[in-house]
């Protein structure tokens, strides 16, 4: 055996060595994707809009403040959109006071004027893409912590769409879909607002006593009544309260599940000392007066506040257990910073996956086996070889899979059969013109060479074309198809390496221990 | 073994033939897709959701259907995978037009509760699928834009690697393939899903797999049969590579065939696509490729005429392989 062979043949078999090595055992190495193992893949949409109309509200609240404070007591502010808001009714003679006012909110908004004292203001465009961006940053890292939280095993949470305002949210394993998807969405907007009057049947009946006018600083918000049983939320009451929070989520330190006075399930929250120093002054203010709790837009309850309390507080209301314990979670994990909506869900549960897998393996493993029968009938005994380069190629691909972390889906099962397609085409090509070559009365030896020779040239050009077709679909692709993508691309490789080395070293090793005159093929 | 030795059929003289069977088929296929208003997209690309149940005892199809008489729109309901398995997938049209929320679902909500309510027993909803109208327009585009640029990237890489006339040649065929596997889909009631716009790139990678080697054949005996007739040595190709061309497609499709069979139904269509697929890329490789390569070596000659027969060597002579190899099968 000459040196080069020698060398050959070794480098073919640390191939494998380390290829086998590397994928096995394949329930531990091969990552499963969700269409495999079941899961939850989720994608949501940030509402950045949201954080825009947030920040224009409390931006123009703030400049109804500052006007006030100049005695401009006449002014009137309304929204426009959620990145606009107007001021009317500006006296002419004290234009440059509501101009000094509004000095401050002009490092972020334009300011535009119109007639009859009338300014609106426009957020900057800077400020609309940094807020739009901080909001989906924002939301993605809640939502991550919300998906550790709930404990599933290597989740993925992961920014998408060509806009870059969705979120992909992948979770393998998952047994309640639905409660996963409630809590991944609750914005918890968690208020505690003063309440100036109420609880009401309706909100005309809190109207009333002011005249039909709604005070500027007044808001009437929804709430359950306190009677219910656990889970119920069916009567509905309105208090008018505070525009202005006393605390909100973002003063919380820590939230989890208790029990009320009456044995309720409840949920505790501590301030941090910012927030506590807030609610410790409002509290002891207001002594007997009451407080909601806001939740998302609806007050859960309105306890009496019976002294002054600092940094630690209960919502209790018509909870089940379950609901308290996603609660906390939730409220530990952060608001969101705006509301998410869904665009696509897709579940599959365990034993779909199960059955794909076993379908899969089965379609792998008949596919291979006919085309083992195949290349035996037809090559006879060079088919041995074809046989033990496409075996080759597939280990090779298994290790690559497992080497690079890619996922492992039931479309990239299809592309490991196409592989064994593939691999079969380069061998009947490579056989192929052995045979010619043989017919032409060429030695053996000589014959397999040019069957090689030529050959290359043509395996190349069409996998380079396969290829550009796979790196398309990857780029374009989402989830399973991308395992197509993946699968098929590395079979497309490592089929050049097995099916122009391998199968040619494997010929050369048999053909080096005897002089042969005629060829199994 | 040898399936043929010395073939030597005379597949030129049928190219009108050819030509005329595959407008046919393609155009069938095009005016069925035309009278169903359009190929029939899956909720990948339309939206909508599917929802796979597991029942605890046999069920009829049109029993889940009158259960969800209710349910607007157009619902399909078909057994899923083997019948022994009591599994049902129901699919539901698109009702939301736009998403708000967690409002997703609620065709899927609705569909379950309908279920529940009536007397076919305890079921488990064992897979969901729902596509919004934002992610579907998404899709759509992706799926798009992923085979333009295929065929585009493809046909950049043969007209660099060959001849710009071959890769005109090679995306011919592979149109071709393409339309008489959209044809098919739509005649066996296949949506239009993602996995089956994969398997359609498949078959585009494949398509000009085939028609590589018969052009490459044809550019080698150009050189080898300068006295004969240009359909003579096309001719003459397609019959040397025709071993390949059937072997080659003979061991895929036996490969498909095992993914039809065994699959599962995630992967019928993927499968279905890649069967009529292969079968169309042989039957372009043999006949359609074969036949552009005389219309273009055709238009190539006539422009040719004037120069002087002894300095043009036909083919190649000029933009040989850089190593001066020779390409075929």
């Amino acid at each position: 055996m000459d040196k080069n062979l020698r060398w050959r043949a070794a480098a073919i078999l640390a191939v494998v060595a380390i290829s086998v090595w590397g994928f096995y055992p394949p329930q531990k190495k091969v990552r499963l994707g969700l269409d495999l193992q079941g899961g939850v893949h989720l994608v949501l949409r940030v509402q950045t809009d949201d954080a825009l109309r947030l920040d224009t509200e409390t931006t123009m609240e703030q400049l109804r403040e500052a006007v006030e404070a100049k005695g401009l007591t006449n002014v009137t502010f309304a929204g426009v959109d959620p990145t606009r808001f107007k001021a009317d009714g500006v006296p002419q003679g004290q234009d440059a006071a509501f101009r000094e006012a509004a000095a401050e909110v002009e490092t972020r908004f334009n300011r535009e004027s119109g007639t009859g004292g009338s300014y609106t203001f426009v957020m900057k465009p800077n400020m609309v893409v940094q807020l739009r961006e901080d909001a989906v940053e924002q939301a993605l890292q809640t939502i991550e912590r919300r998906v550790n939280e709930l404990g599933v095993a290597e989740p993925i949470v992961a920014r998408t769409g060509a806009a870059g305002d969705q979120i992909m949210v992948q979770l393998p394993g998952v047994a309640n879909p639905q409660r996963a998807k409630d809590i991944i969405r609750s914005t918890a907007l968690l208020e505690l607002k003063l309440v100036e009057d109420g609880p009401a049947g309706t909100k005309e009946q809190l109207l009333q006593t002011r005249g039909g006018v709604m005070p500027g600083n007044m808001d009437v918000v929804p709430g359950v009544s306190d009677t219910g049983a656990p889970g119920d939320r069916t009567e509905t009451v309105y208090y008018m309260v505070r525009k202005v929070a006393v605390v909100t989520g973002r003063d919380l330190r820590n939230a989890k599940p208790s029990l009320d006075e009456t044995n309720r399930p409840a949920v505790s929250f501590s301030l941090n000392t910012d927030g506590a120093r807030k609610f410790g002054k409002a509290t002891g203010e207001n002594i007997g007066r009451r407080l909601a709790i806001i939740l998302d837009g609806r007050v859960q309850s309105a306890p009496v506040i019976e002294g002054r309390i600092f940094d630690e507080g209960r919502i209790s209301g018509t909870f089940t257990q379950q609901e308290v314990q996603d609660l906390s979670l939730i409220l530990r994990s952060g608001a969101l910073p705006a509301s998410l909506t869904y665009l696509e869900e897709r579940t599959v549960g365990p034993s779909l996956g199960a059955d794909s897998i076993r379908s899969g393996v089965t379609a792998a493993l008949g596919g291979l086996l006919l085309v083992v029968l195949f290349l035996l009938l037809y090559y006879k005994l060079s088919g041995v070889n074809a046989i033990a380069s496409m075996i080759i190629n597939l280990v090779v691909l298994l290790a690559m899979m497992s080497y690079l972390d890619a996922t492992m889906t039931l479309p990239g099962i299809a592309g490991f059969i196409l592989t064994i397609g593939m691999g079969v085409d380069s061998n009947v090509l490579i056989f192929e013109r052995i045979k010619e070559e043989l017919a032409a009365q060429k030695g053996v030896k000589q014959a397999i060479a040019a069957g090689f020779d030529r050959v290359f040239l043509t395996i190349l050009d069409t996998h380079v074309a396969s290829l550009i077709a796979a790196a398309f679909l990857f780029q374009f692709g989402t989830g399973p198809i991308r395992g197509f993508a993946t699968t098929l691309s590395i079979g497309l490789l490592s089929n050049v390496f097995t099916s122009v080395f391998v199968s040619r070293t494997l010929f050369e090793l048999v053909l080096s221990r005897r002089r042969a005159a005629t060829l199994s093929i | 073994m040898q399936i043929f030795t010395q073939p030597n059929f005379n597949f030129i003289r049928w190219r009108w033939h050819a030509i005329a069977l595959s407008l046919a088929v393609i155009g069938a296929g095009l005016f069925f897709m035309w009278s169903q208003g359009g190929m029939p997209l899956g909720i990948d690309f339309k939206g909508g959701s599917i929802i796979i149940l597991k029942f605890e005892k046999a069920v009829h199809e049109d029993d889940v259907r009158a259960a969800l008489e209710k349910m607007p729109g157009e619902k399909v309901v078909q057994q899923y995978g083997a019948a022994s398995a009591r599994e049902i997938l129901v699919r539901l049209p698109q009702t939301i037009q736009t998403e708000e929320g967690g409002l997703l679902d609620r065709d899927v909500k609705a569909a379950t509760a309908a279920l529940q309510q009536s007397n076919l027993g305890a079921f488990e909803v064992i897979g969901t699928e729902v596509v919004g109208p934002v992610i579907g327009a998404q899709l759509q585009r992706k799926g798009l834009l992923a085979t333009l640029f295929s065929i585009l990237g493809i046909t950049v890489y043969i007209a660099f690697r060959f001849r710009p006339s071959f890769a005109v040649g090679a995306i011919v065929a592979t149109f071709h393939d393409i339309l008489v596997t959209l044809a098919f889909l739509a005649f066996f009631g296949y949506d239009l899903s993602l996995n089956v716009v994969a398997a359609i790139l498949t078959i585009t990678g494949y398509s000009v797999n085939d028609t590589i080697v018969i052009f490459d054949r044809v550019r080698e005996n150009f050189r080898s049969m300068r006295r004969d007739s240009l359909e003579h040595i096309v001719n003459t190709s397609v019959n040397q590579t025709l071993g390949r061309t059937i072997i080659t497609a003979g061991a895929t499709l036996l490969s498909v065939l095992a993914l039809y069979v065994f699959g599962g139904e995630v992967l019928k269509g993927f499968a279905f696509t890649m069967i009529v697929g292969i079968i169309s890329g042989t039957y372009s490789t043999v006949f359609i490729a074969a036949a552009i390569a005389i219309i273009l070596s055709r238009q190539r000659e006539q422009a040719r005429v004037p120069a002087s027969p002894a300095a043009d060597a036909p083919a190649g002579g000029a933009r040989k392989p850089k190593n001066g190899k020779s390409r075929a099968s």
